[in-house]
């Protein structure tokens, strides 16, 4: 903060919440805010996935299966402005050498993009019963991100997997932050014998190499079990592993914080143990769980995309990023059909975006720092 | 010096013994065992098997004893050379794994090799010359290395293979090679296909190291001892390497077991979807087919692999720092 600049600035920055210093520092870091602002668009996304994909992620289009991206137009091939985006239509034909059906594009006919229009029904949250998509066309079908081997819309598919993926993380995030407050708890707290013993699983989880671990964890979960329950079972088993760098740092921070003189302070006036932990612990270490929560979302979406992409983890019915991924693991599929490689987009953006907002979030956390 | 080793091996001895436990732990996890598998593959065939004989088949192979036992059983075998029998290949585990664990070994230390070998002339150079062009590139490629699947990478680059040389760049040997036994030429060969695997399992090493070595220098180069070395005239490239990169070297030899780790963690899914004859394809298939000894030995073994990696490390760390080397533990 530049404090010499004008004395009207010294009040506010005096007069100031801890939070509004910490928002203050944090705007100060373009990357941060670009990560923030992408994953609220990712948020979105995973909120109102139903609305916002044009199709039923399972629907099939038997007319467009392994189909190509479909680009979105305002000039026709004569160069004709149209105030309404359109794509070109696409018409079936037979290959006269292999047989195959082919859609090829015909551009005198086009298909009008509209907004706001009533498509296949769905449930918004599995409650509210709706027919409203945020864009369709009427004549003909859009898939923008091209359509896999059963002709089901890929732009669809990805933000459905944009909720399932994100869900994954912020389950598992809570059950590892769990477990993580609860053994770094105690650890920082009691000290000694337990301390030590905490800290050597700790140590030992560490250890050992966490993709073949959580594999062969993965790879127990009995195979009749149905989708929801695998669900439930992985994001356990992502959290029982990322708990550990979590437990480390409210340990060490809880253990600094103990010798804080305003925690002596506190305990001098007669403050009860639950007060002194609620009230002057807990608050001056908020800020550094919620860095710590942002940094661990990536590695357990990486680690869901993972597990998925081998078979291990998630499973259709339910779509994932990496359940998406399944299908494009041989190299055949990919050279015929590369925009299967487009969940990965997803990922590395989602997981840049949270990279991102943590290192703004750390800088923000501590406001006070020079 | 000697009595910081002892001990250090004694804490090794004991996470193996751990690991040893959680090896087991996996292989028992799956319900049912062996002679329920076997007894539900026989039925399908149309065979029928009483309970007796399940029974007895049970106490032939030792499988009504505590659990316990059965670890001690499995551990004492292991260490007599027996991993058990994996009947997906029905073959001997110890038979199986010997002709892919050599494969994994190279991949993984010509990886570890690279990554050093890259990361720390290269953190150097971004620590001297902070934000400058090449700076900021190898910022940016460590933030895409730490967030780019190293499936994904794979996947990218066998695509792009496919587009420019119209060939499959998976596998590690050409065709006429996948056979051969070992020779000269055979050996080129591999080397002309194991860059692509060291690419992708050391990009992400490589940034992190990278990062780590720049951010350490950049902490050491403001120090005042730097500056009277400077002063007293010492050239400065000397400077750099005799004082300031030796400190930064140390927290980089330090992750040398956890750098391991992680390409270890990355080996078995690089491996699958550049289907390389090592134990990565191996591995999965095993846990997909719950084949379940052979992979408690392979869980077993990248373990080993790791812990005598982090040993080597923290070995190698006392005798480069006096520091930890006279005063004890860090």
């Amino acid at each position: 903060m530049k404090f010499k600049t004008k004395k009207k600035e010294i009040r506010r920055i005096d007069l100031s919440s801890y939070w509004q210093l910490v928002w203050w520092r944090f705007r100060r870091h373009r990357m941060a805010l670009i990560g923030g602002t992408i994953l609220s668009l990712f948020l979105i996304i995973a909120l109102f996935c139903e609305t916002i994909s044009p199709y039923e992620p399972h629907a099939r289009n038997s007319k467009y299966t392994q189909g190509r991206l479909m680009g979105v137009h305002l000039f026709d091939q004569d160069d004709n402005f149209h105030f309404r985006p359109f794509v070109y239509a696409r018409v079936n034909k037979r290959d006269p050498v292999s047989f195959r059906l082919n859609a090829l594009v015909d551009t005198n006919e086009r298909w009008p993009i509209y907004f706001f229009v009533k498509g296949d029904s769905y449930k918004l949250w599995g409650l509210f019963e709706n027919e409203i998509h945020l864009f369709g066309t009427e004549k003909g079908f859009i898939h923008l991100f091209g359509t896999d081997q059963l002709g089901r819309d890929m732009f669809s598919r990805i933000l459905y997997a944009t909720r399932t993926s994100l869900s994954v993380g912020a389950i598992g995030v809570f059950f590892a932050f769990v477990l993580g407050l609860t053994m770094g708890g105690i650890a920082g707290y009691m000290g000694g014998m337990t301390d030590e013993l905490i800290m050597r699983l700790i140590e030992f989880i560490r250890s050992i190499p966490t993709l073949p671990l959580w594999l062969a964890m993965a790879a127990a979960l009995p195979r009749e079990w149905s989708a929801l329950k695998v669900y439930i079972a992985v994001t356990i088993i992502l959290a029982c592993i990322g708990w550990t760098n979590l437990a480390r740092r409210v340990r060490s921070r809880l253990l600094s914080l103990r010798e804080e003189e305003f925690i002596l302070a506190a305990r001098l006036s007669g403050c009860s143990a639950r007060r002194i932990i609620t009230r002057h612990m807990l608050p001056s270490f908020l800020s550094y769980l919620i860095v710590d929560l942002t940094i661990s979302f990536p590695y357990i979406i990486l680690a869901e995309t993972s597990l998925s992409f081998l078979g291990l983890g998630l499973r259709e019915p339910i779509i994932s990023w990496g359940v998406l991924l399944f299908s494009a693991q041989n190299v055949r599929s990919i050279v015929h059909m590369p925009w299967l490689l487009l969940p990965s987009l997803f990922v590395v953006v989602a997981v840049l975006a949270f990279n991102f907002l943590g290192d703004g979030l750390r800088d923000a956390a501590d406001p006070f720092a020079k | 010096m000697l009595k910081l080793i002892s001990r250090r091996l004694v804490a090794t001895m004991v996470t193996l013994i751990l690991v040893s436990i959680v090896a087991f732990i996996l292989i028992e996890l799956p319900p049912g065992d062996f002679v329920d598998s076997y007894a539900g593959k026989k039925t399908q065939g149309g065979d029928i098997i009483s309970q007796e004989e399940l029974m007895e088949m049970r106490i032939r192979l030792g499988l009504d004893k505590p659990v316990y036992v059965q670890y001690l059983k499995w551990i004492g075998a292991l260490l007599g050379g027996d991993m058990g029998f994996s009947w997906e290949y029905r073959r001997p585990v110890s038979e199986v794994l010997s002709e892919r664990i050599p494969l994994t070994l190279i991949l993984a230390f010509t990886t570890l090799f690279f990554t050093y070998l890259i990361a720390v002339p290269m953190g150097i150079y971004s620590a001297i010359r902070q934000y400058s062009l090449g700076d900021h590139v190898t910022t940016i490629i460590g933030y895409i290395g730490l967030a780019l699947p190293q499936f994904v990478f794979a996947l990218i680059l066998m695509y792009l293979g496919h587009l420019w040389f119209g060939t499959s760049v998976g596998g590690l040997y050409s065709m006429e090679f996948e056979e051969a036994s070992w020779s000269g030429a055979k050996f080129i060969d591999l080397l002309a296909h194991i860059w692509i695997p060291v690419l992708v399992l050391g990009t992400a090493g490589t940034a992190f190291q990278m990062r780590t070595m720049r951010a350490v220098l950049l902490d050491e180069l403001n120090k005042m001892y730097v500056t009277a070395a400077r002063a007293s005239g010492l050239s400065e490239f000397k400077l750099l390497i005799k004082y300031p990169v030796r400190m930064a070297i140390n927290p980089i030899v330090s992750t040398l077991g956890w750098e391991l780790s992680n390409i270890i963690s990355g080996a078995p899914i690089v491996g699958l979807v550049l289907s390389l004859p090592d134990t990565g394809p191996l591995f999965i298939n095993a846990l997909l087919n719950q084949d379940m000894y052979l992979a408690g030995a392979m869980i077993l073994f990248y373990c080993t692999l790791v812990i005598l990696g982090t040993l080597i490390s923290d070995i190698l760390l006392m005798i480069m720092d006096p520091r930890i080397r006279v005063g004890g533990v860090s």
